[in-house]
């Protein structure tokens, strides 16, 4: 996302002819999509502004101060507060176990396509190689398109409240994400020093360890740190539908009306936030 | 080369740091008493290949298919509405969140500010930062419940809470947009004697937009996904109708729901990333 892009000069080629079509074709596209979306989501600013509105604000800033800090509320929260970095921990550990393999064999490079395959026999290339690449593909899709509180939801049916269901979540949705990003970044990596090896005469094996793994991995421990970053946060709130964590505690405090005690926990979510992105920054600035 | 010294010298460090991950996940895994055993192979498998077998197959009666179009269609729009909104949130507090636009660097070379107007200038700063900062900590779905308590059920405090969060994470990645860009340009603006405000529309927006228009497309594949699950806490779209479907064990409606998430996140994903091609 984040590339060194500058503005475009204007260039009078035939090319900038239809990039301005298509942007008026996109304007009107845009603009009648939006004023439908306006009407679907029931858009009505009169309602921020009606009495009841700004009573019920008054009400909700006021209940904030001063938060809920007795010792008793405190150490009721402690536990859960732990729980949820432990969700988010175990949850990343079982995303790299499904993110892993599945990325690995999404990977066209690995499986089925390029320098590693050149010798291999068509049957083989498309036999053991193309259709668990397509397999894998569409599973890493499924479980990442899928937002991690639905299957958090799904697991608590499956197998009861508490932690367990939030972890299963984390690890399934997480780890189709961390499966594709996984697959992108083999596929990046520069082919010159897998052929070089592979001229020397280096086994299969040899160029994925020695010419692939070293290029690939300090994006892979990046991006996995990154997984974390937002998993702690996910993790939070999976207690929305009984999954563990603070985010049950969130919702119970809101239902009650205790803004006092939600000002509270809000704080310690952003305590264990700003704590694991700061040691998530450190490791992820010391190995790129 | 001095990346392998790097390396090298950063061997008991990379030990230290396993230890540590390491140990973090034990205490982790007793805490959150998971048993792979139990999983692959045991009770907890066999819990979740029961309940994956009772919802197929997905229920297609023509009353349930439309029912999740419907549900499609508001997810889709708060999420586009909302990610509007973000942009119109997001991108005023970055402009005043953003130092070298507001009191520091080339902008103030030729003509330094007084003492008063920098001290105002520095603290407006300030807030904008604040401001930023707190939109941006409090997750959406939570914010979707303080919207539901002040403006009641619907898709609207939906809408509300993606823009207000996804504002604060937009004018942060503006902001820090804005600090980067390339001073060249805006040397040789001032060059010509252009004013301040002129700087900055010919000369730092214009570098700018093409990667705030990538971030905002960027933050819209999320808020889909956070759209879908809005309706977990009143505030409409699918999550409503999921929620639904699972409390009262609608089986074969929940597959359905859940396909048309797939479906719909998966066209946003897309179309997304056909824009970033075509736009940026």
């Amino acid at each position: 996302m984040a590339r060194g892009s500058t503005a475009a000069p204007a260039d009078r080629s035939p090319a900038s002819a239809s990039k301005s079509a298509f942007l008026w074709v996109f304007g009107a596209v845009f603009a009648v999509s939006v004023a439908l979306s306006l009407r679907t989501a029931q858009v009505d600013p009169r309602l921020l502004v009606e009495g009841s509105t700004l009573a019920n604000v008054a009400r909700f800033v006021r209940g904030l101060f001063p938060p809920q800090l007795s010792r008793e509320f405190l150490g009721l929260m402690l536990r859960p507060a732990l729980e949820t970095v432990q969700i988010s921990v175990v949850g990343t550990a079982i995303a790299i176990l499904i993110g892993v393999p599945l990325g690995l064999v999404a990977t066209a490079s690995l499986t089925w396509r390029g320098v590693l395959h050149e010798r291999a026999s068509r049957v083989a290339r498309w036999g053991l190689g193309f259709v668990p690449y397509v397999v894998s593909r569409g599973a890493l899709s499924v479980f990442r398109s899928i937002p991690e509180y639905v299957w958090a939801f799904m697991f608590v049916r499956a197998v009861g409240l508490g932690p367990f269901p939030g972890v299963l979540a984390i690890g399934v949705a997480y780890g189709g994400m961390l499966g594709k990003v996984y697959s992108e970044i083999l596929e990046g990596v520069n082919p010159r020093p897998l052929e070089t090896l592979q001229a020397a005469g280096a086994s299969r094996l040899g160029v994925v360890l020695y010419g692939l793994v070293p290029q690939a991995l300090p994006n892979v421990i990046a991006y996995t740190l990154y997984r974390w970053e937002c998993a702690i946060r996910a993790s939070a709130l999976l207690g929305f539908v009984g999954a563990g964590g603070l985010g049950q505690q969130i919702e119970l405090s809101m239902r009650m009306f205790q803004f006092d005690e939600v000002l509270t926990l809000l704080a310690i979510l952003f305590v264990l936030v700003a704590t694991v992105d700061f040691i998530s920054g450190r490791i992820r600035a010391w190995v790129v | 080369m001095a990346r392998v010294a790097a390396v090298r010298r950063g061997r008991p460090t990379a030990l230290w740091v396993s230890a540590g991950f390491g140990g973090l996940l034990i205490w982790s895994w007793h805490g959150t008493r998971v048993d792979l055993g139990s999983l692959f192979g045991g009770e907890g498998f066999r819990q979740i290949a029961t309940y994956v077998g009772r919802l197929f197959p997905p229920d297609a009666s023509a009353a349930t298919v439309r029912d999740a179009g419907v549900g499609a269609l508001e997810t889709f729009a708060i999420s586009l509405i909302g990610s509007l909104l973000a942009v119109v949130i997001g991108l005023p507090l970055s402009l005043v969140a953003t130092r070298t636009l507001l009191y520091h660097g080339i902008l103030y070379e030729s003509g330094p500010l007084g003492p008063v107007s920098r001290a105002l200038r520095i603290a407006v700063y300030a807030l904008g930062k604040a401001l930023l900062n707190v939109l941006r900590t409090i997750p959406e779905i939570v914010w979707a419940l303080i919207f539901v308590f002040m403006v009641g059920l619907g898709p609207f405090p939906g809408v509300l809470a993606l823009g207000v969060h996804t504002g604060g994470v937009l004018g942060k990645l503006f902001g820090e947009v804005l600090e980067d860009v390339d001073p060249g340009p805006l040397e040789a603006l001032q060059g010509t004697g252009a004013s301040r405000f002129r700087i900055l529309v010919y000369g730092v927006l214009p570098q700018a937009l093409p990667q705030f228009v990538s971030y905002a497309l960027y933050r819209w594949e999320v808020n889909i996904r956070a759209a879908a699950v809005m309706g977990f806490v009143g505030a409409g779209g699918l999550g409503q109708r999921i929620y639904v479907a699972i409390n009262l064990f609608h089986d074969h409606q929940l597959l359905t729901l859940i396909l048309a998430i797939y479906l719909i996140v998966t066209l946003v994903d897309a179309l997304s990333a056909y824009l970033r091609a075509q736009l940026v």
